[in-house]
């Protein structure tokens, strides 16, 4: 049995419009888990011996806490603003700690790397300062001011441009991030990952986009999304050490990485170890 | 042309591949396969009525097989792609095109099986691939002793192409590739071809690239 900091937290278990009336049979936090259509389309999610748990149907997705959710399901209020494209990315299984896929989304210094003439391009590899912090109010893990050179930051920009992001860690296994938007200079474009933990080694990410972006084929936008991710995917599968290690010693992080060693401190501190690894001191 | 294309499909890369290689002027229709199924939708079964991609369109013709298109491709922007200099190299790019369609059945499918949940025997999926990559490797150490860099001669042909993605991609469905070595110095050469382009889970040759320093 995990523990109830583990267990309190809310989960992304399936994406409502592929939720046929068949349901479907998943894992969360090493157990299975069966989600289906209750009356009058709502939500439902259960455990092996029945018992339902607490849901949302919120972002795209069906939503659930395997014990007594410790808040409410976070708030994204720009899902909710009119003119925006809402995407449904679609699952992707990846074999790596829920917590390792996060950490990776909050990277920028791969991208020239991974992503090369997408989000990044050598020799234009650096970083540039930013700022981390830890909102205590809110207790959201927040990194601002962060800046990077982008050969295709959006299918609009012709050319490469400084894109501007901001991310943010509302809850262990979900990550989202603001970018600068092309068309709507002011606003942000919002690209989440939401982060099914299956095991404490293996996890299903489901990618979601709320963008302004009236011109682009919404199955484009799919791809351009999903050629990212995969990218990623065989990175992740291949790191190592395979949990998370949450005390330093194992890894040695550099200023790039403020953001991933602000997350790991967060999870530490809120005794958040599903996926994680502890080195004794 | 016009290529019905689906980003994360080894079988439409290979069309991009070629298309990028002999500088053909291919169309791109994107195909929501995950998460739409589009291609089991009716409006694509009237195209195709097996429901795969990739599928190539031009004045009429309608090909839904990628050895198919691939020849159409090659015989249209790059005939050497073809592989006639003689009846044993013509002979080879035909069966190793037909060796492809073992690669989409085990390696393919174990893929799509771990990355996006589409249902499979896993088992006998990762077998059939172990075996298809121990033949490639076993045929690239041969062709290395009669002095041939490539599967059906010393150049690349439709042979290279058609086998290459399922090769680099088997461990994105489990199956480790650190045991061919002769596939990875094969790898490396078809990345290094110029105009080569990449796909998600097959990166190009960065250490081609101008050191940062003197770029």
């Amino acid at each position: 049995m995990t523990s109830e900091a583990i267990r309190n937290e809310w989960y992304p278990v399936a994406l409502a419009s592929q939720l046929g009336p068949e349901g479907r049979d998943t894992r969360l936090l090493g157990e299975p888990i069966r989600v289906d259509w209750a009356a009058q389309g709502r939500p439902r999610v259960r455990a092996a011996d029945g018992r339902e748990m607490a849901t949302r149907l919120r972002y795209g997705h069906i939503w659930a806490c395997p014990g007594t959710p410790s808040r409410e399901l976070f708030d994204i209020p720009e899902a909710d603003q009119p003119g925006r494209r809402l995407v449904d990315v679609g699952v992707v299984r990846v074999k790596c700690s829920p917590l390792r896929a996060v950490e990776n989304f909050l990277d920028i210094a791969h991208f020239p790397f991974v992503h090369t003439d997408i989000l990044g391009a050598e020799p234009h590899t650096e970083v540039g300062k930013y700022d981390v912090a830890i909102r205590e109010e809110v207790d959201e893990v927040w990194a601002t001011k962060v800046h990077f050179y982008q050969p295709q930051a959006a299918k609009s920009a012709a050319g490469g441009i400084t894109t501007e992001y901001m991310y943010r860690v509302p809850a262990p296994t979900v990550s989202i991030l603001y970018k600068t938007c092309p068309p709507r200079p002011g606003e942000w474009d919002v690209i989440t990952l939401f982060v099914q933990p299956l095991e404490e080694n293996l996890c299903e990410v489901w990618p979601w986009m709320a963008l302004f972006d009236d011109e682009t084929p919404m199955t484009d936008l799919i791809h351009f999304q999903q050629t990212i991710f995969l990218q990623d995917r065989s990175i992740l599968e291949n790191q190592l050490p395979r949990l998370l290690p949450l005390d330093p010693g194992m890894e040695i992080p550099t200023r790039a990485d403020l953001t991933s060693v602000a997350y790991r401190r967060w999870l530490k501190r809120r005794g958040y170890t599903y996926g994680a690894q502890l080195v004794a001191a | 042309m016009i290529l019905y294309d689906y980003v994360l499909s080894p079988d439409c890369y290979k069309v991009r591949l070629l298309a990028a290689l002999t500088g053909a002027k291919i169309t791109l229709r994107a195909v929501d396969f995950h998460p739409g199924a589009e291609h089991r939708k009716p409006e694509f079964l009237k195209i195709n009525p097996a429901g795969t991609i990739p599928v190539m369109e031009e004045d009429g013709l309608v090909l839904t097989d990628s050895s198919a298109i691939l020849t159409y491709v090659a015989a249209k922007a790059g005939p050497e792609w073809l592989g006639d200099d003689d009846a044993r190299m013509r002979a080879r790019v035909a069966q190793w095109l037909a060796f492809a369609q073992r690669l989409s059945a085990s390696i393919g499918k174990a893929r799509t099986h771990d990355m996006l949940q589409k249902p499979a025997d896993i088992d006998a999926c990762r077998a059939g691939g172990i075996q298809c990559l121990r033949e490639i490797e076993a045929a690239l150490v041969e062709q290395d002793i009669l002095g041939a860099r490539f599967l059906a001669g010393d150049r690349p042909t439709l042979a290279d192409i058609a086998c290459f993605p399922h090769s680099m991609l088997a461990p994105d469905g489990g199956i480790s590739v650190d045991a061919y070595p002769a596939i990875r110095l094969w790898t490396r050469r078809i990345r290094a071809l110029p105009g080569f382009v990449e796909m998600p889970g097959i990166h190009r040759l960065h250490d081609l690239k101008p050191e940062p320093a003197k770029a």
